[in-house]
């Protein structure tokens, strides 16, 4: 059974085992520092489809088929399907897994979409309410833009601090049986808000609820940052992670070089011109089910601490003059016997 | 407490916030929007050469500035100008033409009623609504002082 840890943990008897990833992404990832990582590249992001929320649609549908087939599974065999994405409703997400026949929960923490999936799926899976549950999260940089922004074609520039929203769709298949990295802690966050407005400073809005996020995960498991081989926040890029080490330094927590961002791993900022580093819910999605999942197989991580990070907001929001809240959701995965 | 540590943090993201490379953005500005009233400078002097008189003259310029800009807003390239240039294609009259091609091609999976029809003007909305209130106000008040 699980146990409830300190303020905001739970620690797993029964932990869910990662079985399978799948990963797929757009051009640009494709071009990027983890290209080797990732299952699929698309050659178009439109995935041949007409329009750029289709597209994600069908990148979602295509990548949670392939992360149940590497499991070696079949739809029928999946309990629940946990997912989300930015789209107004989910629709990314929805309209993606509609034909599959299986049960759905849908989720919404923004860009932290994978971090909630993967709790919620561990949760299922070591209450018993779950076998074998696919926990999904993507994005599409064209499909944000048009929604949260402007127009793909309008000639602007964007800001130093402005992240580029990642395209693409991770997947990860947790079960009760199996082989493979367990998930064994979740610590949730909390929503923390400090009053930043600036839309193109996404990582400043979230990097106060990852680093809230962070304190509380080592003092809720008794543990310090060096238990951990890595940890690794979603999307917070260059600004947000500077921003996290300075607030935990004040608190006399150090996390080295065992600290890294999904979104600066994902692109190469001097030659793909992607700012601060890349965001949205498949950023850190991506990252886990290509990168991270494969160096927990090899060995290379032994102990990760995955927070994907979100900010909670809505072109409506922000209009009205609301600030950007963060929120962080931590998962400990690690190579147990 | 809450404001005052709100304060502070947001003095702290000034200083992890790297800022935009001004004195480049404004060259490449300078240099683009100037090759643009260039090139408008010489569209109007042909018009003129071939008789025009001044007024159809700028007429005809803005005309085919507007409609060159909005072609290449659709073939993808204007962004990428815009990208490059900043203000320097956004404030010529190609960059109003940018504005509204812009959202016509995003928005026309929507359909040409609710999406080009209704977000054509999401971005020229506002500055073609006050320029229409501020020349009304303009024209009352030339209308009594002149």
């Amino acid at each position: 059974m699980a146990v409830h840890i300190g303020k905001q943990s739970v620690k797993f008897d029964l932990c869910a085992v990662v079985t399978a990833t799948a990963s797929t992404v757009g051009t640009k990832e494709g071009e990027g520092p983890l290209k080797e990582y990732f299952d699929v590249v698309l050659k178009d992001n439109l995935a041949g489809k007409d329009s750029w929320e289709k597209a994600e649609s069908e990148i979602a549908r295509q990548n949670i088929s392939l992360a149940i087939k590497k499991a070696g599974l079949k739809n029928e065999d999946v309990d629940y399907i946990i997912t989300g994405d930015l789209l107004n409703q989910c629709c990314g997400s929805t309209f993606g897994i509609r034909d599959m026949g299986i049960p759905y929960f849908g989720v919404f923490g923004a860009c932290s979409t994978m971090g909630e999936a993967m709790a919620l799926g561990a949760l299922l899976v070591d209450g018993g309410g779950a076998k074998r549950v696919v926990a999904a999260a993507s994005s599409h940089f064209c499909s944000a833009e048009k929604q949260f922004r402007f127009p793909l074609e309008l000639g602007t520039q964007r800001p130093q601090t402005a992240t580029w929203t990642v395209t693409g769709d991770g997947a990860a298949v947790l079960e009760r049986k199996g082989k493979g990295p367990k998930i064994t802690g979740i610590t949730t966050g909390k929503i923390v808000d400090m009053g930043i407005t600036d839309g193109n400073n996404m990582g400043a809005a979230m990097a106060p609820a990852a680093a809230d996020l962070i304190e509380r995960h080592l003092k809720d498991f008794g543990v310090a940052p060096d238990y951990y081989d890595v940890i690794a926040t979603g999307d917070l890029g260059y600004v947000g992670r500077s921003l996290v080490c300075e607030m935990l330094e004040q608190k006399g927590i150090t996390l080295g070089d065992r600290y890294i961002d999904c979104g600066i791993e994902i692109f190469d900022r001097e030659t793909q011109d992607t700012h601060s580093g890349g965001s949205g819910c498949a950023c850190s999605a991506v990252t886990f089910a290509g990168m991270l999942y494969s160096k927990l197989k090899s060995g290379e991580i032994n102990r990760l601490l995955f927070i994907p990070t979100g900010a909670l907001m809505s072109p409506t929001s922000l209009g009205q003059g609301e600030s950007i809240a963060g929120i962080a959701h931590g998962v400990v995965i690690e190579n147990v016997r | 407490m809450d404001k005052q540590k709100q304060q502070e943090y947001q003095k702290m993201v000034e200083r992890a916030s790297p800022n935009s490379p001004i004195f480049a953005d404004c060259l490449r500005a300078f240099l683009v929007g100037g090759i643009i009233c260039t090139i408008g400078q010489c569209i109007m002097n042909f018009c003129l050469s071939m008789g025009a008189d001044m007024e159809n003259a700028s007429t005809y310029t803005s005309v085919i500035l507007v409609v060159a800009a909005s072609i290449l807003t659709g073939l993808g390239w204007y962004g990428k100008l815009g990208k490059f240039a900043g203000a320097g294609s956004i404030v010529p009259i190609t960059g109003f033409s940018n504005s509204v091609t812009s959202p016509a091609v995003e928005f026309k999976k929507e359909g040409y009623v609710l999406g080009v029809g209704a977000k054509i003007f999401l971005i020229a909305g506002p500055v073609i609504l006050y320029g229409v209130i501020s020349s009304m106000l303009v024209g009352i008040v030339y209308y009594f002082v002149r």
